[in-house]
């Protein structure tokens, strides 16, 4: 997102920034300068480097979003064995950057299933951002990797709203978490490309959890983002993980086709922000 | 909660700001805050002043406005307002909208307090 010129600006605000010019002086003699500047304007500028930074090894970077304990780690882990049960010539090569308050635990689940893995401890921060991904890549060589898995801090409010530098947010919501979750947060489920319903295999002992009720919550968001149920325990209906890897494999084609187009692939909220964007550039250029 | 490292943020933005305009400090920061952002004004206004504390903007107003959620309908086109968990079209009730405003977290304007010896 361009930062300088503007283009934040919607058709609904427009009127807004056209009272006064540019350095306007106040009653009192101050000078008023008009800034328009994202209030995470450093972190998106670090972001979009981190987004060069994977698009230069062509590495798809997925960011994982949930509350605690919906399943995060244990939908890599099932991911893994999943990956590795498949032929060579289908396999995907995949690393984990983990984002905790405290532990390695999670780091050292992925590292057990001999998949590199860091771990972010973030202290008493609620999310992680473009900075802590930074220092992240420092240590992961993304030479010869399809795609980074970063696993947020377990938590349905502040990360939707940091940049990565990631191309697609998935959202897990589990089973036992209630399927109004979308309604309650919206920042978080407006933000999500796919939507995995988590813990499905338990939806047979739980009467109070409507998937399609969920899918209806998620819409009303007007996000159009696929609705899975999948469920990380083998002995459940694979059906719903070999549609996760077959949908990864899909925006790993999309991602790499539009690299080759000297593009990348953003997440969609982000994407739209954009078109704001292009459609407010253009405004400039025919006037 | 976020709003503190998100001030931080401003503030460094501020004094850079204030040295590029030569001001001598910081009077008045004008905040645009759509619902949709994930940022909370009061939650903002309360953490400003630790952020602020012992920069050009210590004695700053920070003045935060709550733009509206507005959404266009891509089958019929009508724009309404719309709350945050419910993005629907006020016409044809579908889901298939855009939103054209409510997501914004946009540092606005600053009043800057020039310095006198600079002309």
């Amino acid at each position: 997102m361009c930062d300088t010129c503007g283009c934040n600006i919607t058709d609904a605000n427009h009127h807004l920034v056209e009272q006064g010019g540019k350095h306007s002086h106040t009653s009192n003699g101050n000078e008023a300068v008009e800034v328009l500047h994202n209030l995470l304007h450093e972190n998106n500028h670090r972001a979009a480097h981190n987004r060069e930074h994977f698009d230069r090894h062509q590495v798809l970077a997925i960011n994982l979003m949930s509350s605690p304990g919906s399943g995060k780690t244990a939908l890599l882990e099932a991911t893994i064995d999943v990956l590795n049960a498949l032929p060579e010539t289908q396999q995907l090569s995949i690393a984990v950057i983990e984002g905790d308050l405290e532990t390695e635990n999670d780091a050292q689940r992925i590292r057990e299933k001999n998949i590199p893995a860091i771990q972010i401890t973030t202290g008493s921060a609620c999310h992680l951002d473009a900075y802590m991904i930074h220092d992240a890549l420092h240590e992961l060589k993304l030479d010869g990797l399809d795609i980074v898995f970063i696993e947020n801090v377990g938590n349905l409010v502040c990360p939707a709203s940091f940049d990565l530098g990631h191309h697609l947010n998935v959202t897990l919501l589990s089973v036992t978490e209630g399927d109004d979750k979308p309604s309650k947060y919206p920042v978080m489920f407006r933000a999500s490309d796919l939507n995995l319903i988590s813990k499905a295999d338990l939806l047979a002992v739980l009467d109070d959890f409507q998937v399609s009720k969920a899918e209806q919550n998620i819409r009303n968001l007007a996000n159009p983002a696929p609705v899975l149920e999948i469920s990380a325990r083998d002995s459940y209906n694979k059906n719903g993980m070999e549609q996760w890897i077959s949908w990864l494999r899909t925006q790993l084609d999309r991602y790499r086709e539009l690299l080759n187009q000297h593009q990348t692939l953003l997440p969609k909220i982000q994407h739209q922000a954009s078109q704001h964007e292009a459609a407010h550039s253009h405004h400039h250029e025919s006037a | 909660m976020h709003e503190l490292s998100i001030c931080q943020s401003i503030v460094r933005q501020l004094e850079q700001l204030a040295q590029d305009n030569h001001a001598r400090s910081i009077s008045r920061v004008i905040v645009d805050i759509g619902p949709l952002s994930g940022v909370e004004a009061p939650l903002l206004e309360r953490a400003f002043p630790l952020a602020s504390s012992g920069t050009m903007a210590e004695h700053a107003e920070l003045v935060t406005r709550i733009l509206p959620i507005r959404v266009r309908c891509n089958i019929c086109g009508n724009e309404n307002e719309a709350p945050a968990n419910k993005l629907l079209c006020s016409a044809c009730n579908s889901w298939q909208t855009r939103l054209i405003s409510g997501d914004e977290m946009l540092l606005r304007s600053v009043e800057l307090e020039k310095d006198k010896n600079y002309v």
